[in-house]
């Protein structure tokens, strides 16, 4: 039935090959037309296959054997089809879809160009292997590629400064997850004996017990908040905005991120098991939301607040948000699009970022305990996030235009602006693929999971207590900032000074970056040094000593050789009257 | 039966005779001669020490020496002739090219 789905993968992995030799050249728009073509290619194929499962018909994973790779560890190029799977597949490929298809327009004029587009059809492509993957060897596979291909596109632009150091921040802070991920596969390769999802992911009850689950979960997070830039890893995120704006939000927003998600849902039966596990999973979740509201809110860089490529492009590269203002007269469809993933994402109805953020902090303080403080937390950063969108959008679009001189703000070509009305509608109506009244994709997702405990937002008034107050909550984020930033600005500039200290700090990122610098990288620095100097002084020279002894000894002893053979010949005469007397007076004998 | 001491009055002297040639004469082929005598000298000690044991062993390392002696007279005569034609002389106080 599905025997094709390895085309899914196959498409954007051949325009990457195929790019990557021809790339170059082909003329400029070509590389982006073939690379989004294989994308769109790849969409289309996953809406295909995808056909039964909407269709309800789809009730156990089906799986697609390619070829034996290590098949002794039930490590095989296995492909997986099932809801799970092809929810991901189908973010992947559509977001990235739009994404190639906006970075024809963003990348105009880019001396590699068609490198670019080859990245972003390997980046793809990696995603779709990990997403796609049957067991976790290759889920592995595909997460190390993703990590390399992010590696690429973060370090695009390598000729300038930041983005090699944002690049190489990024993986070595995705390194330090992959560890934890791949120590978990050794775990379950030692306790269930395969990689293979069928029998670790089945019933892992059988094979393990709660106190190994919780490290396997345990290390599966710290992988998952490698890729998914959670605490205590997300450092990287905000520097991997030093990549081509697209390419940011595909690694941002859309996919990579989601790729530890996906991981965690994927490996739900063995979190299932431990509550340590599950509850730590919530915490890292909630507290990173909060931590980067905070800093959302102080930041004036506006790709760190989020990748708003399009508005970038219009200002000529400008990203301080200060100076931009009234764009909304100049670009009305950037405008109107971004005014929608504005109210989407402050969480205000009946807009997607409502129904997500409603329905998991329903459902955690259903849950009670400790999930209660999740859900305080998760109702603060819901208000930050409403007062910080609102604020971006203030400032952005509305108001007086502080543009520096010379910039002159246009519309986005077509390339770049059909791409984000389609995210706008996403944004939009997305939402009401699981609302309290209508549990679609969760019931979709349902043959999944059906192993693990499900948790399902409260019924009855609750609900609708529940949802009140969060929709109130966005509100007044967002009634907050607005009155704040189109009400008097001498107030807020007197205001702001007042609070620039604390302001400064969460600007910082919570000084997490410098305090990084200070516990982790200075020590490791300065052992660097102490090695260095070790290396230089103690190593090299033991080595040069011992040359340099034998070359002053043998320019003492150069005196030696004459050249004169009679020479020679009494030193050989003394030296057997030596020996005879030595042996006539009893010696060594 | 002469009595072992004279003949290896005789090796000693012989030897003292071609170390004195090696040391004093400064051509090679006179101290190639010198080289020999000494050889001679301790072929001549080899036997005498075979008779004064009565085991062939002695002679037996003469017999050694002269094989090795013939090989170096070979080498050895090869190496002052080369020296000669190169330059029309066998003062070996003139080649110490190689001193240090």
């Amino acid at each position: 039935m599905t025997d094709f789905i390895w085309l899914i993968i196959a498409l954007p992995l051949f325009g990457s090959v195929v790019l990557h030799f021809i790339g170059s050249r082909l003329k400029e728009p070509v590389a982006g037309y073939i690379a989004s073509a294989t994308s769109v290619g790849a969409f289309f194929v996953t809406l295909v296959a995808a056909v039964p499962a909407f269709a309800g018909d789809l009730h156990r994973a089906e799986t697609v054997h390619l070829w034996d790779w290590m098949p002794s560890i039930g490590a095989s190029f296995t492909l997986q089809w099932d809801q799970l799977s092809i929810v991901m597949a189908l973010l992947v490929t559509g977001v990235g879809s739009l994404i190639h298809i906006y970075s024809i327009g963003y990348m105009h004029g880019d001396e590699r160009f068609g490198r670019y587009f080859t990245n972003l059809n390997f980046f793809a492509a990696s995603m779709l292997i990990l997403v796609l993957a049957g067991n976790f060897a290759m889920v592995f596979l595909g997460w190390e590629l993703v990590g390399l291909s992010s590696y690429l596109l973060i370090g695009f632009w390598f000729t300038e400064d930041l983005p090699p150091a944002a690049a190489k921040k990024a993986f070595v802070l995705n390194r330090i997850g992959d560890v934890g991920f791949l120590i978990a596969l050794m775990l379950i390769f030692k306790y269930f004996g395969t990689f293979d999802f069928e029998t670790v992911l089945h019933d892992p009850a059988v094979h393990i017990a709660g106190g190994v689950a919780t490290v396997i979960g345990l290390l599966l997070l710290l992988g998952a908040a490698g890729k998914s830039a959670q605490m205590p890893l997300f450092v990287w995120l905000p520097d991997a905005m030093a990549g081509p704006t697209p390419a940011s939000a595909l690694i941002h927003a859309a996919t990579m991120v989601t790729a530890g998600v996906y991981m965690v849902a994927r490996a739900a039966p063995i979190f299932d098991l431990s509550t340590t596990a599950l509850t730590t999973v919530a915490l890292v979740g909630v507290v990173t939301a909060f931590v980067a509201a905070t800093i959302a809110m102080a930041q004036n860089d506006i790709k760190k607040v989020l990748g708003a490529g399009s508005v970038i492009h219009a200002m000529g590269g400008e990203q301080d948000m200060r100076k931009m203002g009234g764009l909304f007269k100049k670009m009305p469809i950037t405008g109107w699009t971004m005014a929608i993933a504005t109210v989407a994402i402050a969480g205000i109805p009946p807009l997607s970022g409502f129904w997500s953020k409603d329905e998991i902090l329903a459902a955690a303080f259903a849950r009670g305990g400790i999930y209660q403080a999740v859900w305080a937390l998760g109702l603060v950063t819901a208000l930050l996030t409403a007062f910080y969108m609102t604020r971006w959008f203030v400032l952005v679009f509305l108001g007086e235009s502080n543009w520096s001189e010379g910039v002159d703000p246009h519309e986005s070509p077509r390339s770049m602006s059909m791409p984000l009305i389609g995210l706008a509608v996403l944004a939009a109506f997305g939402g009401f693929m699981n609302t309290p009244f209508f549990h679609g994709l969760g019931n979709f997702l349902h043959p999944v999971f059906e192993a693990v405990q499900e948790q399902h937002a409260p019924e009855g008034s609750l609900e609708y207590i529940l949802i009140g107050v969060s929709v109130a909550v966005a509100v007044a984020g967002a009634a907050v900032a607005w009155m704040f930033y189109r009400g008097d600005a001498d107030a807020r500039t007197h205001l702001l000074d007042r609070i620039s200290g604390p302001l400064g700090f969460l600007d910082n990122g919570w000084g997490i970056n410098s305090g990084y610098e200070k516990v982790i990288v200075a020590p490791l620095a300065r052992a660097a040094e102490g090695m260095s100097w070790f290396d230089g002084k103690v190593i090299d020279g033991a080595v040069n000593g011992v040359a340099g002894g034998v070359n002053w000894l043998g320019g003492k002893l150069q005196g030696v050789q004459t050249g004169f053979v009679r020479q020679y010949g009494v030193g050989l005469l003394a030296g057997a009257i030596g020996l005879v007397v030595w042996v006539l007076m009893g010696g060594g004998s | 039966m002469v009595d072992p001491s004279w003949y290896l009055t005789l090796a000693a002297l012989l030897f003292v005779i071609g170390m004195a040639g090696m040391i004093t004469r400064r051509n090679a082929l006179i101290m190639f001669m010198s080289i020999e005598l000494m050889l001679n000298a301790a072929n001549l000690t080899f036997v005498a020490g075979g008779i004064g044991s009565g085991n062939p062993e002695g002679q037996l390392a003469m017999f050694f020496v002269l094989v090795v002696a013939a090989a170096e007279v070979v080498v050895g005569l090869a190496i002052v002739v080369a020296v000669f034609r190169r330059r029309r002389s066998v003062n070996v106080d003139d080649l110490a090219e190689l001193r240090g």
